[in-house]
């Protein structure tokens, strides 16, 4: 796990460096001061204990077990859910689907997102209000935009269909039963619902970086590629490293737009990633145990992918 | 608007030559150009769309399936928000949103804000533990926590309560790396001479370190109200019907209530589902993204 005050994001030019605001000691009173600290951080981390360390250690243990959510006691059956979890058909299709839905989203969210910001990091007009309005889909409901876009995508009488027939004169494909097209339905929806995050976060990263750096190279007649890789990909890079982790914990973790647009199919497991079989396993086939399994790999999957990200970044800061 | 409306960073003259020299740059013209282009194009991308359910909410059922697609609704009908607002105890769910989103967001704003006093400008031991431990939870996803946190409110009783939503979501992690981050900046001078002036550790707060901190303070609350607002997999978890579902939950309950899903009142729904949120955005969006790129993702 990172700590993420090693990560936190350009706030660029957001005052003068932070002069840590250490009280003097006041004379003869520490342990009020320890009592008032206690008083004011124990409903915090008494919540944050119960109800995400609690269940975070709890759910290794459901792991081992053949639980239904609704019973009293779960039975221990050692590694048997998690060796019934490596034959399990459909989780190839389900690894698969998420490797796909998150490769996509993170990969093509975060270049879309840099270049929609050096685009828009110049003086053109009217481009508050395109800022604005790229950042909008975020602030909706993950359920509004999937209810949305599924009528969007509909097959007969969706926009998408009409703009086909219309402009290009093509028949769409059935994203609604065809497991391959539906992914991309949902992969496409949930990119138009989150771009504006990592475009706001790159052109905040833009507006704060080093001008000058790019001038020089520029007088050194590099050209605009390698203007672009030498020297502003590097200046990016500590954007690049918190927006990576960042992005991709959201993006594993979807679970609205995949619950209203398709509730994991077509066809079965079509668009069902890790944490969609979670909640299948769990609350709609009664295989609460098997549910705690399947999320216990996630997790170590996620501390696995968050360490390496952590080590590449630090070797490219380092070398 | 100002140019700093949506970045959060104040114009100065500087910056703006370093924008003028950069476009330059990469290519001057053509730069602009494809500035004004890609502008379009992501316009056209994102208003599309809404634009296309706005128009299937007003417009008359027949209309809704019809090919080639009507992009212009004739004539408009307020039929399908009747319908929304009636069919699926629209106005509970609302209700419920508006409920569990004040109380939940005002527990975290407050909590967030005496965790990062405490673990900013108080002495004890243990502080960076502790803080560490508090900024851990932000890497723990919501979906590993779900199973056990089910079975132990199920087991309290308090599935279809508001108590149930709202107490398991009301710690607070990154509201208070936020918020510290804030209460560090503030000049030691000042805390100083307040102590000196007599003010005790929560008359500083509130007298002297919470005044100056009020554009990150709006910022986390703004986002905790837009999160809370959205949350979708626990309430869905917890709630059973319009006793205590909220608004994105209705959404999908009012999917599941038509066989054949009858577009025009779903869409008329998701329309109102949308516009609070949207409409807050737009009046606070500066702040909002301004809170966005200072600290990390989750509320």
């Amino acid at each position: 796990m990172t700590a993420p005050p090693e990560i936190s994001a350009p706030a660029p030019r957001s005052g003068p460096p932070a002069p840590v605001g250490k009280p003097p000691r006041r004379s003869g009173r520490p342990y009020g001061e320890w009592l008032l600290a206690a008083g004011l951080l124990l409903p915090n981390l008494l919540l944050l204990v119960l109800f995400t360390y609690r269940p975070l250690v709890d759910n290794i243990r459901l792991s081992f077990t053949d639980w239904n959510i609704s019973a009293p006691v779960a039975r221990y059956i050692g590694v048997q859910n998690y060796v019934a979890w490596f034959h399990d058909g459909n989780s190839h299709q389900v690894l698969l689907n998420t490797l796909i839905f998150t490769v996509a989203t993170v990969g093509i969210s975060m270049a879309l997102g840099l270049a929609l910001a050096m685009l828009l990091d110049q003086r053109l007009r009217g481009r508050n209000l395109v800022r604005s309005a790229i950042f909008a889909p975020f602030v909706i409901s993950g359920a509004a935009v999937g209810l949305a876009f599924q009528f969007v995508f509909d097959p007969n009488f969706g926009m998408i269909r009409d703009l086909a027939d219309r402009f290009l004169g093509v028949s769409v494909p059935d994203f609604y039963q065809q497991p391959g097209w539906a992914l991309v339905m949902v992969t496409t929806t949930y990119i138009w619902k989150n771009l504006g995050y990592t475009f706001v976060i790159y052109l905040a990263a833009l507006q704060g970086r080093r001008a000058d750096l790019d001038e020089a190279a520029e007088i050194d007649g590099a050209s605009a590629w390698r203007r672009f890789s030498k020297v502003l990909l590097p200046q990016l890079r500590p954007t690049t490293f918190f927006l990576s982790i960042t992005v991709l914990l959201n993006s594993v973790q979807v679970f609205d737009i995949i619950n209203v647009m398709t509730r994991g199919g077509p066809q079965g497991y079509g668009t069902t990633t890790l944490v969609y079989q979670v909640y299948r396993e769990t609350f709609v086939n009664n295989k609460a145990g098997y549910g705690a399994t399947i999320a216990t790999i996630m997790f170590l999957i996620l501390l696995v992918i968050t360490v390496v990200q952590v080590r590449v970044m630090d070797r490219g800061m380092n070398s | 608007m100002t140019e700093s409306a949506i970045t959060g960073v104040d114009p100065d003259e500087s910056s703006g030559r370093a924008h003028q020299a950069e476009a330059a740059s990469f290519g001057g013209v053509l730069m602009k150009v494809a500035g004004y282009a890609a502008m379009v194009a992501v316009l056209l991308l994102v208003a599309a769309p809404l634009f296309w359910i706005v128009i299937t909410s007003i417009k008359e059922r027949p209309d809704i399936y019809t090919q080639p697609a009507q992009w212009w609704p004739s004539p408009p009908t307020a039929d399908g928000y009747k319908a929304a607002t009636t069919d699926i105890e629209f106005w509970s769910y609302f209700k419920n949103s508006l409920i569990i989103t004040t109380i939940l967001s005002i527990a975290k704003i407050v909590l967030g804000v005496l965790s990062a006093y405490a673990l900013s400008l108080l002495r004890f031991p243990g502080r960076t533990i502790i803080f560490v431990i508090v900024i851990a939870a932000l890497m723990v996803p919501n979906q590993i926590t779900v199973i056990s946190n089910y079975a132990l409110v199920s087991q309290l009783g308090w599935r279809n309560t508001y108590q149930g939503i709202i107490i398991p979501l009301a710690g607070v992690a990154f509201g208070t790396f936020l918020m510290r981050n804030q209460f560090l900046s503030v000049p030691g001078e000042i805390i100083e001479a307040a102590r000196l002036d007599g003010a005790g550790p929560m008359k500083l707060l509130w007298r002297v370190v919470l005044p100056m901190s009020w554009p990150t303070l709006i910022a986390f609350s703004i986002i905790t109200v837009v999160n809370e607002w959205n949350e979708y997999l626990w309430p869905f978890l917890m709630s059973d019907d319009a006793r205590t579902g909220t608004l994105p939950v209705g959404l999908t309950q009012l999917q599941n209530n038509d066989g054949i899903t009858n577009w025009g009142p779903v869409m008329a729904a998701t329309v109102l589902a949308m516009l609070p949120v949207l409409i807050v955005f737009l009046a606070l969006q500066r702040h909002m993204i301004k809170g966005l790129t200072a600290g990390a993702v989750k509320g």
